[in-house]
Formats: C-alpha cells, sequence, structure tokens
C-alpha cells in the first residue's frame, strides 16, 4: 500500500464577484454549517448578527441608472492575520497544519481586540447566550462546537470539512484532490462564484482563478497577505 | 513736563498694588507645629451627619451601579453593553483611559514637581496622590469589566499553568496589565512613604482603634535623624524611579490603539498625545479635589490656598495648549500622509451624527481654558476655576470618546459602518466607578491626614522673610 505523505497545504478561496447575485444562500449555508444562532431582528439589525459571512452591497452610478454591486465578506485567514499579534491568550492563532487562521473559543477570554483589529471586521462576537430552541436544535452539526458567551468566533474555511476531505481521501489511500474539499458557502452558491483548493497547487482551479487578469485582494496594501481572492472585471475582461 | 511725571506715578502706585501681603502664602505664613498638627487631626477626626449619609449613598451607588449592573451583565452577556460590530469597545475602554489619565496627577504633582523644587506642591502631594491610587483602583475594574469572559481573566497573568500556556506578550493587552500592576504597586508605595510620617504625628496624638492603626501604619517612626534621612532618601529614589513608570503607563495604554490597524488609532504621536492629555485631565482633577476639599473638610482653607489654586491653573492652561498642539500635530500628519479612510474619518468626526461630542471636545479642551485661565484673578476665584476644572474633564472624556468608539465606527469598509449608542448597564457601571471614586477618596480623607503635615512643616522651615534694606524679600534655604 501506498504511504501517503501528507504535504502542507495552502487553503485559499477565489470569489468571483462578476457572477455574484448577491442572494445570501452561502450566508445561509455557513450559518447551518457552523451551528450559528439566530440572534433576531432587532439584534441583528443593530449589528450583533453572527454571520460568519455577509455580503457587502453597495450601489453605484446615479439614480435611475443605479446597479447594485455584492461582494461576499469573510474570514481573509490572512497568513500575516493582525488579530492573531493582539490577542493576549493565544486564543486568535495560526494553524501550522491547515495555515489557517483559527479561533480557540475554549481559550479566549472576549477582549474583542483581534476584532478592533480586523480591518476586514469579519469577526462575530457572543454578546449572549443564544438559545437554540428544540426542533431546531436537531440541525446542530455534530462536528463543530457550539460556542458560549464571551467568545468570539469567525469563519474557519469549514476546517471540519477540510479534515474529513482529508481523512477520506487517506482512507482511499489517495491524495486529496481538487475538489474534494468544498466549504458550506461554495457548496451552496448557485453560480459557482465561491471556489475553493489548494493554492500550493498551481493546477487547482482556486489557482488558476487566482492567476486571473481580474484577481485581486481586499485591502491588499495592508500588507495582512489574504488567502481569498476576489475576481472582478467590472465589465472590461469578459466578466 | 507733566506728562512725563504721570507714567512714574503710575509705576509707583501699580507697584504699590503689586506688593502683596507675603502672608498670603502659606509658606510664608507659618504657624507653631503643635497647632497645625492639631488642625489636621481635626480636619481627619471630624465627621458630621452629613458626612455619614454621603458615604451611605455612595456605598449603596457601588453595590447598585458598579457592582449590580456588572453582575447582571456577567451572568447575562456583554450585549447588556450597547457595544456591537464595528464598535467592539465602548464606554468601558473611554472610562478606562479616562481614569487611568486621572491618576497621572499624583505622580505628576507629587513626583515631578518635588523633583523639580516647586514649591506651591507641598500642601496637596497627599491629595493628589490619591487621586492616583483611587483612580487606578476605579479604572484597574475596566480591563476585568469589559471581559467577555471575566472568570477567566487569571489567563492573563504569566504564571506556570496546567494550560502550558503564556498569555501572548506580543499583545498591548499584556504590556497593560503589566504596566497597570507595576504602577498600582509603586504608585501606593509612593503614596506610603510620605505618608509615615504623618501616621506617626497621628499615632501620637490618637486614642482608641485609630491609635493601634497609625502604630501599625508608622512602623514605629519616631523621628529621629536617622529615620529622616532614610525616609527621605527612600522618597527621592521613588520620586525618580515613579516618573518614567508613569510616562510608560499611558504611553502602554496608548499602544493598546496605536499599535493596531485601525484607521485613526495607528499613529506614532498616540504616545505623548495620551500623556499630554492624562496630565491635563489629572492636574484639572487636582483642582475639582481641592476645591471640594477645601469647602469640606475642617481647617482646610489655611492649607489650600488662592495661590494654590492659581498655580494649577497655570499647569493646566500650559498642558491645555500642549495638548492642542498635539491635536493639531495630528491632523496636520494626517491630512498630509493619509489616505482616503482617515480622511473620511476625521471629516466625520468633526460633521458626522456624533459631531457634538468632537465639538464638545475642543470647546472644553481649549476654549474654556484658554479664554478662561489667562486671568490672574478668575484663577484666584476658586469656585470660577473649580468650574473650569470639570469642564476639562468633561472635554477629555469626550476626546477618549472620539478616539474610541466614534472611530471604531467607521472604517475601512462603508458597509460596515455603525453608530453606538451607549446602554444603561455601561452608563451606570460608568458612574459606579466615579462613586467609587468618590467613596474610596471620602473615606480616607477620615483615615489618614489629608495634608502632608511635614512637608509643609519643612517648607515653612526653609522659607524666611529677609529684610533687604526697607522691603522683605521672601527667601528659600534647602534644607538636605
Amino acid at each position: 500500500m501506498a504511504e501517503v505523505t501528507e504535504e502542507k497545504m495552502k487553503w485559499g478561496m477565489a470569489i468571483d464577484l462578476d457572477v455574484c447575485t448577491g442572494c445570501n444562500a452561502c450566508v445561509t449555508a455557513c450559518a447551518m454549517e457552523n451551528n450559528i444562532p439566530f440572534t433576531g431582528e432587532d439584534e441583528s439589525g443593530y449589528g450583533r448578527g453572527l454571520h460568519w459571512i455577509r455580503i457587502q452591497r453597495y450601489w453605484h452610478g446615479d439614480y435611475p441608472e443605479i446597479k447594485p454591486d455584492y461582494s461576499p465578506m469573510l474570514c481573509q485567514q490572512c497568513g500575516n492575520a493582525p488579530c492573531e499579534p493582539v490577542c493576549p491568550v493565544f486564543a486568535a492563532v495560526h494553524s501550522e497544519e491547515e495555515q489557517i487562521n483559527l479561533q480557540v473559543y475554549n481559550r479566549c477570554i472576549g477582549t474583542r481586540y483581534c476584532a478592533n483589529n480586523c480591518p476586514y471586521l469579519s469577526r462575530v462576537f457572543n454578546w449572549f447566550d443564544y438559545e437554540i430552541p428544540e426542533p431546531m436544535a436537531y440541525y446542530l452539526n455534530p462536528s463543530v462546537t457550539v460556542r458560549r458567551r464571551g467568545v468570539m468566533e469567525k469563519c474557519t474555511f469549514c476546517v471540519q470539512r477540510i479534515h474529513a476531505g482529508q481523512e477520506q481521501a487517506k482512507a482511499e489511500g489517495r491524495p486529496v484532490q481538487d475538489g474534494d474539499i468544498v466549504p458550506a458557502c461554495a457548496q451552496a452558491c448557485p453560480t459557482d462564484a465561491i471556489i475553493f483548493g489548494d493554492l500550493s497547487d498551481p493546477q487547482s482551479r482556486v489557482s488558476q482563478m487566482a492567476r486571473s487578469q481580474r484577481s485581486f485582494r481586499q485591502l491588499e496594501e495592508l500588507g495582512t497577505e489574504p488567502r481569498v481572492i476576489y475576481l472582478k472585471g467590472g465589465g472590461q475582461y469578459g466578466g | 513736563m507733566a506728562a512725563e511725571v504721570k507714567p512714574y506715578q503710575r509705576v509707583y502706585k501699580q507697584s504699590e498694588a503689586e506688593e502683596e501681603d507675603p502672608r498670603q502664602h502659606l509658606m510664608l505664613d507659618p504657624r507653631p507645629r503643635e497647632e497645625m498638627n492639631h488642625m489636621v487631626m481635626e480636619a481627619m477626626t471630624t465627621t458630621s451627619r452629613r458626612y455619614w449619609i454621603i458615604v451611605g449613598a455612595l456605598a449603596v451607588a457601588v453595590a447598585v451601579l458598579l457592582f449590580g449592573a456588572w453582575g447582571n451583565m456577567i451572568f447575562t452577556g456583554m450585549g447588556m453593553a450597547g457595544i456591537r460590530r464595528p464598535v467592539f469597545w465602548g464606554v468601558f475602554i473611554v472610562t478606562f483611559v479616562f481614569w487611568i489619565g486621572i491618576s497621572h496627577a499624583g505622580t505628576f504633582v507629587s513626583a515631578i514637581l518635588r523633583v523639580f523644587k516647586a514649591e506651591f506642591r507641598r500642601p496637596f502631594t497627599r491629595a493628589a496622590e490619591l487621586m492616583t491610587t483611587f483612580g487606578l483602583a476605579a479604572g484597574a475594574l475596566y480591563p476585568l469589566i469589559h471581559l467577555g469572559r471575566v472568570w477567566v481573566f487569571y489567563w492573563m497573568i504569566p504564571y506556570p499553568n496546567s494550560r502550558w500556556l503564556w498569555p501572548n506578550f506580543r499583545s498591548a493587552l499584556v504590556w497593560d496589565f503589566l504596566a497597570i500592576t507595576t504602577y498600582l504597586l509603586s504608585s501606593t508605595i509612593y503614596l506610603y512613604l510620605p505618608l509615615i510620617p504623618d501616621v506617626a504625628m497621628a499615632r501620637d496624638r490618637s486614642t482608641g482603634w485609630r491609635h493601634t492603626l497609625y502604630k501599625l501604619l508608622a512602623l514605629g517612626f519616631r523621628g529621629t535623624e536617622a529615620e529622616w534621612t532614610r525616609i527621605r532618601k527612600a522618597i527621592n529614589i521613588f520620586a525618580f524611579a515613579i516618573i518614567p513608570v508613569m510616562f510608560s503607563v499611558h504611553t502602554i495604554v496608548s499602544w493598546d490603539f496605536a499599535s493596531t490597524k485601525v484607521v485613526g488609532w495607528q499613529s506614532t504621536i498616540f504616545g505623548p498625545y495620551f500623556i499630554i492629555g492624562a496630565i491635563l485631565s489629572g492636574v484639572s482633577a487636582v483642582i475639582t479635589i481641592l476645591f471640594v476639599l477645601r469647602y469640606t473638610l475642617k481647617n482646610m482653607d489655611y492649607f489650600i490656598r488662592e495661590e494654590h489654586f492659581d498655580a494649577l491653573g497655570l499647569l493646566v492652561l500650559i498642558f491645555s495648549m500642549a495638548w492642542a498642539y498635539f491635536f493639531y500635530n495630528e491632523y496636520l500628519l494626517h491630512w498630509y500622509g493619509g489616505g482616503t479612510v482617515l480622511k473620511q474619518l476625521l471629516t466625520l468626526h468633526a460633521s458626522g451624527p456624533s459631531a457634538w461630542v468632537w465639538y464638545l471636545m475642543l470647546a472644553c479642551n481649549v476654549a474654556v481654558p484658554w479664554l478662561t485661565l489667562w486671568n490672574k484673578k478668575l484663577r484666584r476665584t476658586p469656585w470660577a476655576i473649580f468650574i473650569v476644572s470639570i469642564l476639562i474633564n468633561v472635554g477629555m472624556y469626550a476626546e477618549r470618546y472620539t478616539i474610541i468608539p466614534l472611530t471604531l465606527g467607521h472604517q475601512r469598509f462603508p458597509f460596515d459602518w455603525g453608530e453606538y449608542t451607549p446602554r444603561l448597564t455601561e452608563i451606570s457601571i460608568a458612574l459606579g466607578t466615579l462613586c467609587l471614586f468618590v467613596l474610596l477618596y471620602l473615606l480616607a480623607s477620615r483615615l489618614i491626614p489629608l495634608i502632608p503635615v511635614w512637608e509643609v512643616q519643612e517648607g515653612q522651615e526653609s522659607h524666611r522673610l529677609r529684610k533687604v534694606g526697607k522691603t522683605q524679600v521672601p527667601s528659600v534655604s534647602e534644607l538636605e
């Protein structure tokens, strides 16, 4: 039996803004996958929704010719993450294995410093203990922990799915292939705007998209080295 | 020819009018030592019914407003406060910075003015040092209050633990934690050292539980030459050593902000800017406290005089100008080098929905002191300078409010901009710590001599009016 050597993979995501319709399916899927509680209309409206991904909507043009512009915003899994050095208790850490930025809920003491320092504002805080009533409790995903009040949380690139995919591949005695691992948001996207994969593999779909002329990274000038690549042509590159 | 005589006359008259009574200076108005000791003892032991009613009311206020609201927030969740997604830090951190700022007064007045031998400091060094200790006590609660999970706050303390984890020394919050602990410890020792001769004095003049307490606190101080030499040496060492600690503490508090990527926080001048602001608010708070002491404690109008308000008023005016310089400097540098986000942010500070906070800050920190404190007559009117000192602290609170929630609310993505309104829990906790500060101060005012008698006496001994020809010239001699 061939020994599968586990090479470190550099997970990344590409989001094609030219095909994003702003349908919020990724937001819903993420909430289902990651046991994100509902905070209610009022709290959510006040800015306390716990979504790990959200659709930023901007309007372009002058009335009446205005066009919406959607931009899904999630944790950029920065290579040089501003949230990590500010945490006094090492709750925001970089995982060596997956090379993504993780939040250790059990270590978090809730200073919210990481959230202030995140230029993408992609971190959310558990302001209360949120109750998940009985029939809805059945949808909870057993692979993801539920969080209590007073801790910070954020997108994990569906790290549980990454692990499941790797274990599956290992069981089958083959390396992880492009497309094996799909986070909930990418799976739910009806227009296939979100692509997930290994950035260290030049043949992967996400790497090819990253090399596109249309690609850019959010707030790249800050030196955060985001792992999420956005594509936007503004209608100039056939997008 | 007559026209030439006239100005001469006027000058003559003016100099006559300016020849003030030297007795209005505390240092040149000595009283017998025993009488002065008695005055301080009387101020300390006299309690009225009104005093106890106020103490009781404050104790209830601390229990309900501070610990009640905080307890409720611990059991319910941070959501009781008004903070929300873009504005993760609100009134708690604002009040924290405010109290740490207030706590700079004691060290500034006591250590820096002692090192520079500013004689006017003598009667109120203790009052200012107490502000340091109690301001820190009130402020140091906030790093705990603002934690989402306060029950595990000790994870920030470096100690060998079962988690096999040290705190993250790269985090400014850990520096903050260590700096504040250092400052609290050293300022408490620095409060205690000059207190020893005074409690020894009180020990010899009291009976009952007070005698026992002072006996303990005085550590057997008898006033021998050797003891004086040692205590002077210790105070001197601490006076010099605590100055860099004071500067470092507020610099580190400013690094909580300056070392981040937040637009409007990431600034190299935050360290000195915060220190100047802290001293401005701290010295103003000393004026506030001195006014209250003068009118509530017995015999205080002998010790705290118009000359002290005058001198402190000048200090406040100078620091207000320095603060304005830094404020302007911040804008200047941002205008030159800042990007669009910063420009938008600064515009929103001055024209956004919460712009009144920004204008309040400028009015109270710049307009009020500049328009009033140049006037010697006003500086020597206690109630007037009292009002000015309160306004300056309102302005400094507004400054911190502008820096923290108003800056966090408008970061790089306009989609996520958000306004923040403080909620009842936060306001109640902030008021609760104010009550805690006043309560601690009230209790201390009846427990320890608020006037460093020995320092006043030492000053009076070194000041003399010498006759030079027909005039009397005040002169100071070095005792040490």
